[in-house]
């Protein structure tokens, strides 16, 4: 039973390492996704219209087609072009501009549910355009996208294991690693509670979010 | 007020038309506010009031015709698609002496009451914000609101709501305000407190445009009533004379209609 117990331990000190990795990728993932989809959204909605073709281009292509393979393709595809990126810089990139597409949806979406009387009030009450969006039109909008934002905030926990295909040592493949070497269930185990905790840490996150935003309602 | 004060002509439209689509919203109106002056505007539903008023701050654009502020042109064109030859930013200048209030309140759900009012002087004139919390308090302890002033609009009345639109309009300290239907949208038991608001403003002087359907209210507290009909000023003048006696046929079985349905 001891031996068990260290053996545990053991595995989720190795498991855990590989972990830093998986949260150094989604710590960039979230810092540039949402900004870049609030930033998108803005654009897609603008007056225009080659800008709102060439975003709908992107959402369609990006949101069209697997993650795995826009990982294949940004690191292994670039690099018989001439751009040879790092694992890491492939993988964040990949990422930051695939979630930017789902997000840019979601933040299109939020800031066209805004009522237009709020947009009139503002410009009866002299605001320019960015004083509207980042004092009334965002601020709402923020909140009633906490919901989706989380959803994908989720997803992206466990899509972050995808680039054990470009051979980065993440947390599942340091659990694969132990159970190649061992043949037992037991890394296993560990990384599913190590991917609920973050789960859990991101929702109870959110909650606090809509919490705190929901006192006007 | 001294009489160069009192021939200081605020608004002048200039022949203006403006259509949505085919439909002819407003058929080369005319129109001339002087200085306190407060002007009620009636008539049916789709005869243009609102959009004059919309008009006359730039939430719509006119087609053609003139709109001069304060003698100041704010708006002039000659033809639809045309190119307004008053730039926006010196439009938005111009705009900053008008304030609105709109049927349905408008009021920023995510700021509370004095945020609200606090928001367009300190974010667009940029004046410090203790000045300008001192300046909205007095502003709300004038519409009675003073005790809310950390409330969200969620947590408050219809009527309570309205009074908060007026006070955050009267924070840019406009030199004219512009009502669209202030109490459409209220419960009838608290359409007075809003009326009284307004009716205070017109003792102070305030030169007020209102759009209603309340004739009661528009016959006390407007020295001048305009009747529309179908984007045209059919009737200018006193409400003595334009509920009493008026020249348009049209008007009276309006004003029975909509007063038989006040006594309902």
């Amino acid at each position: 039973m001891e031996n068990y117990l260290q053996y545990v331990a053991d595995s989720t000190v190795f498991i855990l390492e590989g972990s830093v990795l998986t949260i150094q990728l989604y710590a960039v993932t979230i810092i540039f996704a949402i900004p870049l989809g609030i930033v998108l959204a803005l654009m897609k909605i603008s007056k225009f219209n080659i800008l709102r073709y060439l975003l709908s281009f992107y959402t369609w292509v990006f949101r069209g087609t697997p993650l795995l393979l826009q990982l294949f393709f940004t690191y292994y595809g670039l690099s018989i072009i001439g751009i040879s990126l790092q694992p890491f810089t492939a993988a964040a990139l990949t990422f930051v501009i695939n979630y930017s597409a789902y997000l840019t949806e979601i933040y299109r979406a939020g800031i066209e549910s805004i009522d237009k009387g709020q947009y009139e009030a503002a410009k009866a009450l002299n605001m320019d355009y960015v004083q509207t969006m980042r004092r009334i039109i965002l601020p709402q909008v923020v909140r009633r996208t906490i919901p989706p934002t989380c959803n994908e905030a989720i997803n992206l926990v466990k899509d972050t294991a995808l680039v054990v295909v470009i051979g980065m040592g993440d947390l599942l493949r340091s659990a694969k690693e132990i159970f190649s070497r061992d043949f037992a269930i037991t890394p296993f185990a560990i990384a599913a509670v190590i991917y609920l905790l973050m789960t859990t840490v991101i929702v109870y996150f959110f909650r606090k979010l809509e919490d705190k935003y929901s006192i006007y309602e | 007020m001294n009489n160069t004060d009192q021939e200081m002509k605020m608004i002048q439209a200039i022949n203006i038309t403006k259509s949505f689509g085919a439909h002819v919203v407003l058929d080369e109106v005319n129109l001339e506010v002087k200085k306190g002056e407060v002007i009620a505007i009636i008539g049916p539903s789709g005869s243009g009031k609102s959009t004059l008023l919309r008009c006359f701050n730039g939430l719509e654009e006119i087609d053609s015709g003139e709109i001069i502020i304060e003698g100041d042109s704010f708006s002039h064109k000659n033809e639809k698609h045309q190119k307004d030859r008053i730039g926006n930013k010196a439009k938005r200048e111009i705009a900053k002496k008008l304030g609105m209030v709109f049927q349905h309140f408008n009021l920023f759900p995510h700021m509370t009451v004095l945020g609200n009012v606090i928001e367009a002087p300190a974010t667009v004139l940029g004046l410090k914000k203790a000045d300008v919390i001192k300046t909205a308090e007095a502003i709300l302890d004038k519409v009675g609101l003073l005790d809310k002033k950390n409330a969200y609009p969620s947590k408050i009345s219809g009527g309570q709501k309205q009074r908060v639109a007026i006070a955050r309009a009267l924070g840019m300290n406009p030199d004219i305000m512009l009502f669209d239907e202030p109490t459409s949208a209220l419960d009838p038991e608290l359409i007075g407190e809003v009326q009284k608001v307004i009716s205070d403003l017109a003792k102070e002087k305030m030169t007020m445009l209102i759009v209603t359907h309340e004739m009661r209210f528009a016959g006390e507290v407007a020295d001048r009533i305009i009747f529309m009909d179908d984007g045209k000023i059919i009737e200018d003048g006193k409400p003595e004379q334009i509920f009493n006696n008026p020249e348009h046929p049209r008007i009276k079985t309006f004003i029975d209609k909509i007063s038989g349905k006040e006594t309902e």
